[in-house]
């Protein structure tokens, strides 16, 4: 796409390092971030939370807290109650296992809310909260993913501590496993990831001030007002307007404000009880222990590869920690989608699953999927050592260049446009490998220990269409009587400066000067729905819909100047704020002109034409955008320390047209730099008991200025097929970044051993002790002392926990199913409720599934024996046939559902009540 | 709790004020004063966003008590640019090398760096990268911030 072919003005915008319009204010101290609102009457909140992992409320006395100077009032969960609430997750769907704004009986981890008290100002919050008398009856807690397996039921009510699984694990038996017995080299890689906390700077915070009738204005430190406000609204059952979003300047967000959580719904609820104003702070202590967490997760690749290091088959068995209450039971199924869609992989299986344990939930960081990359780039580089190829190789061997494309991996997802292979190329051609393995062997003599890492990877980006709140964007322009231009807009920044990408979208397009423009949003009183800043998006998407607005805006302006001119559309350009008519200098008229025309002289304007200067544009884009990059960081292992120290990294990206390469690479190199804390730094560690180690930034060790280096950037720019031809930035450092500094480190080592032992075990983040494990070939970490048994080797998977149904063959068989049932479906975005209607004819099984988004038609099942089976074609999200196996009884049926690409879920119905 | 009355200047206003000895100075300033561009981001001396300039010195505002400011003399983010609105130097640089993003760290930073270039005017880039090393940024990986360093030794190298 040549977006500079354009009757618009010279003057290009779009490609600048352009100051940033967020600058101004937040360096002058004059940013309005939540806890700047102070409101008449306000009252502060501070939470009791449970200090202990698991077990029954006893009682709460709440009788010396309550004579505390300034206290008004404290709630629990039964005065709460008094206002329904159902809280929901990232896709809207309902939480599972039901979960209380306060604890409801019952705590499931430290750090539970229990209490709310509510007073004249923080500190006196906080002295009553800690005259809370909770009593519990502690129960042993369960902590980890190998605890959940074995332990006591975290939530009771529910038949196992599994949040959430997806995959088939029949398939490794029955199509995995001959192909990898086949292959010459077989490889299997472990990593287990750490617990993170996501610690943007800026901790949680809500500002709750009840309006008029059933109305509220609330402040929240979130990554969308709309999307907040919508979730509250949802949540309690309100109209959408009636809830005002604010949120002006947020410190930070990174996955961990995608959606409002029980403490910021808590206040919204009780500052409707209580009738005014309400302010709750989070503090460092609450934000690292009760904030929700990211990450924890463990996973084997088993990969089988051909002499030449060609990809045969893979299995992947993995598992992640929900923690007691996620923000949505996940099992993680983006990590299978994503894992092979940038390679040639003929076939892959996978089982995943998502366990619930007595710790603080699971919440989304930056590339949530992110341990697709970490594991397969990982376990490349270790076939690669093992057989004694070239990394890079190995990689050009495998990936997707675009001559391959489209192509659709064995998970389905069909790519149309990457450039993974074309990124490495980028990056091999600048970075001098030969004389990087020059230099290391050199080193290697004097003692020094250098290591080379190079990792690829694509990254789905702009999703729109295909889950509830990730939608399209709209964007509204308007040209003031002034000549000034102003736009309203439903995106967020906490740091994104979308302020400053889409004016130089509106200038570049309009040919107005970046100055002239105002933007405004923060505000879900400001602009249309629009989900903010989840999923690297909104530069696509609000990038696309603010391109299009404007040259709307541009075309009126255009037939406006036009018509007094008595010229054509043809004729006229506009730059820097002047519209210009071609061969008639004389006609040449301000934007201010025209605007006062527009407005104030409707009758001078073409028939027909709606006056002012104004345009809207919702933009709906492809389902998905894909980002590709290739990364190359080269480390220095201390050997007597153990140590690493980065000392250079370079980044080889492609997302498509560049509107600001200052926000681009800030976003890069943001990403990078959690992705360094990830890897060396960060953890936030569990005790026996369930309680959270890291509880200051003492403890919880987040990258400093010395522990990042400088990064170098090389932009591919080759053009989605979105209006303007963006892809999304936000999350790929974060992504790419771990796999390339473990590679690098493992390299660095390679002379002692192999990085994880010769089971292949990775734990992060690499501490120096456990680097130090490698060199000294002894446990100085302490790890494998401390051990957990080793997960199932992929032959010996662990049950599948589904429903078996065979065993349920000898079921009574003269059970009518015809009629109605409410069905449900565990679909990996959250449980699908729906009607099912079956009608049998002898052992024919006809029928129809409805939902409200429509209904689709069955016919050819079987059904014998209380068996029953067929086969349901869906078109969305994507094309899937659904391939029923379930089991009736008189008055339920349960069993599963193979999806496809999503693998199989669970299915339960009952008769309607 | 016992109340104390201090009296201070900031940014070049006295102020006087009657606060509780527990309150900390950050707090007083954003609660009690309206400058809120002083940002309290872990209230426990690691994270440097509240840091703020007390009598000439970098302090971190959520460790030091309003009642120990008592006849001080501080600069808070807002008293950083020149009355007619030009920006201070450190605030320039760090608009024109992107060293911010959310701005919630970036008071404290901008306040560290002109403390350090108010002491010596000739600092080095390695005297500012060991002042940053008590400041933490989530957003950036400190690339625009290290940048900003540069051009501010470069400044009058």
């Amino acid at each position: 796409m040549n977006f500079h072919a354009s009757s618009v003005g010279a003057t290009r915008y779009v490609g600048e390092r352009t100051p940033r319009k967020e600058d101004a204010r937040l360096l002058t101290g004059r940013g309005q971030f939540t806890d700047d609102i102070q409101l008449p009457g306000m009252m502060h909140i501070a939470y009791v939370r449970s200090p202990v992992a698991r077990g029954r409320i006893v009682s709460i006395n709440l009788d010396v807290a309550r004579e505390m100077p300034g206290v008004q009032a404290i709630y629990t969960q039964d005065d709460l109650a008094a206002i329904p609430v159902q809280m929901l997750s990232f896709f809207f769907t309902p939480i599972e296992s039901p979960v209380t704004l306060l604890a409801d009986g019952r705590v499931a981890c430290v750090g539970d809310p229990v209490c709310m008290v509510i007073a004249e100002s923080r500190a006196q919050a906080e002295d009553a909260a800690a005259l809370v008398e909770l009593e519990i009856e502690e129960e042993t807690p369960l902590v980890t993913i190998a605890d959940a397996k074995t332990g006591a039921l975290v939530h009771p009510d529910r038949d196992d501590n599994i949040a959430a699984e997806m995959g088939d694990a029949d398939m490794l038996e029955e199509a995995i496993q001959p192909l990898l017995d086949k292959a010459p080299h077989v490889v299997t890689h472990t990593i287990r990831h750490q617990r993170i906390a996501q610690s943007p700077m800026e901790c949680r915070a809500c500002v709750a001030s009840p309006e008029g009738s059933g109305e509220m204005t609330v402040w929240m430190g979130c990554q969308s007002p709309h999307l907040a406000a919508r979730y509250v609204a949802h949540a309690l059952g309100m109209p959408q307007e009636s809830i005002r979003v604010i949120a002006k300047d947020v410190g930070g967000g990174f996955g961990l404000k995608n959606i409002p959580w029980r403490e910021e719904v808590a206040v919204v609820v009780a500052a409707r009880l209580f009738g005014r104003p309400l302010k709750w702070i989070e503090d460092r202590y609450e934000a690292l222990t009760a904030s929700s967490h990211a990450r924890e997760q463990e996973v084997t690749l088993t990969l089988g590869l051909d002499d030449e290091g060609k990809l045969l088959a893979g299995w992947s068995d993995y598992a992640c920690n929900n923690g007691a209450w996620p923000m949505g039971e996940d099992s993680n199924i983006a990590v299978h989608m994503f894992m092979w869609p940038a390679y040639k992989m003929p076939a892959y299986g996978f089982v995943t699953r998502g366990w619930f344990t007595n710790t603080m939930g699971l919440g989304g960081y930056r590339g949530p999927w992110a341990m697709e990359s970490l594991i397969r780039e990982t376990t490349l580089d270790k076939a690669a050592r093992k057989m004694g190829l070239d990394p890079v190789e190995v990689r050009r061997k495998n990936l997707i260049y675009l001559p391959d494309q489209p192509v659709t991996s064995t998970l389905g997802i069909e790519v149309t446009d990457i450039t993974p292979g074309e990124c490495l190329e980028k990056l091999v051609a600048n970075v001098d490998i030969a004389a990087f393995r020059k230099e290391q062997a050199e080193a290697r003599k004097e003692g020094r220990y250098l290591g080379m890492g190079i990792a690829t990877y694509i990254e789905p980006t702009g999703s729109a269409g295909q889950m509830q709140p990730m939608t399209g964007e709209t964007v509204h322009l308007r040209i003031e009587p002034t000549g000034k231009v102003v736009a309203m807009l439903s995106t967020h920044s906490q740091g994104h400066g979308t302020a400053t990408t889409m004016a130089q979208v509106i200038a570049d397009r309009l040919g107005v000067a970046y100055e002239d423009i105002s933007v405004f949003e923060g505000d879900s009183a400001i602009g249309a729905f629009g989900p903010g800043a989840a999923g690297s998006r909104q530069g696509v998407i609000a990038g696309g819909a603010t391109w299009k607005a404007t040259e709307l805006l541009a075309d009126k302006v255009k037939a406006v100047a036009a018509h007094l001119s008595n010229a054509s559309t043809e004729a006229v350009t506009i730059e820097d704020g002047m519209v210009h008519v071609e061969g008639a200098p004389e006609m040449s008229r301000s934007l201010k002109e025209l605007a006062e025309i527009a407005y104030g002289e409707p009758a001078r304007l073409p028939e027909g034409m709606a006056s002012g200067l104004e345009a809207q544009f919702r933009y709906q884009p492809p389902p998905m955008t894909m980002t590709s990059a290739a990364h190359c960081c080269v480390v220095e292992v201390d050997a007597e320390t153990g140590f690493v120290k980065i000392l250079r990294w370079i980044s080889a990206e492609d997302c498509g047209t560049v509107i600001n390469p200052g926000v681009v690479e800030g976003q890069i190199a943001g990403g990078l730099a959690q992705a360094i804390g990830q890897v060396l730094l960060e953890e936030m560690p569990y005790d026996a008991r369930g309680n959270p180690l890291a509880a200051t930034f003492k403890d919880y060790l987040m990258p400093t200025i010395s522990d990042v280096p400088d990064f170098e950037y090389l932009h591919a720019n080759t053009p989605s097929q979105t209006i303007g031809g963006m892809r999304g930035v936000g999350e790929g450092g974060a992504i790419i970044g771990p796999p390339t500094l473990v590679n690098a480190i493992a390299d660095a080592l390679s002379p002692f051993g192999e990085l994880g032992g010769e089971k292949g075990e990775v734990t992060l983040p690499l501490t120096p002790a456990r680097i130090l494990d490698v060199i000294e070939q002894r446990d100085v970490s302490g790890h494998q002392a401390h051990a957990e048994p080793a997960p199932a080797a992929p032959v010996e998977t662990t049950a599948a926990p589904v429903a078996d149904t065979s065993a349920l063959a000898a079921a009574p068989a003269a059970i009518s199913i015809d009629g109605d049932w409410d069905m449900t479906l565990k679909a990996p975005m959250g449980g699908q409720t729906f009607l099912a209607h079956f009608e049998t004819d002898g052992t024919a099984l006809a029928g129809y599934l409805s939902a409200p988004e429509g209904q689709q038609d069955f016919a050819g099942g079987t059904f014998e024996d209380g068996r029953m089976k067929f086969e349901v074609k869906v078109d969305k999200p994507m094309k899937v046939t659904l391939k029923y196996d379930l089991q009736a009884s008189a008055d339920t049926i349960t069993g599963k559902c193979k999806m496809g690409m999503f693998g199989t879920a669970k299915v339960t119905a009952v008769r309607p009540a | 709790m016992s109340e104390h009355k201090i009296d201070l200047t900031i940014n070049g206003y006295r102020h006087t004020a009657a606060v509780e000895a527990r309150t900390s100075l950050g707090e007083f300033l954003r609660e009690e004063l309206g400058y809120t561009g002083t940002h309290l981001a872990c209230e426990h001396g690691v994270c440097g966003a509240c840091t703020v300039r007390v009598d000439g010195v970098a302090m971190r505002s959520c460790l030091m008590l309003a009642v120990q400011a008592d006849g001080c003399e501080i600069t808070t983010v807002e008293g950083l640019a020149a009355p007619d609105g030009t920006l201070h130097r450190v605030q320039q640089a760090l608009k024109d090398n992107f060293g911010l993003q959310c701005g919630f760290c970036t008071p404290g930073v901008a306040i560290t760096l002109a403390t350090v270039l108010e002491d010596n005017p000739a600092a080095t880039t390695s005297d500012m990268e060991a002042a940053m090393s008590g400041h933490v940024c989530r957003c950036t990986g400190y690339q625009g911030i290290r940048r900003a360093i540069r051009q501010l030794a470069g400044e009058h190298a």
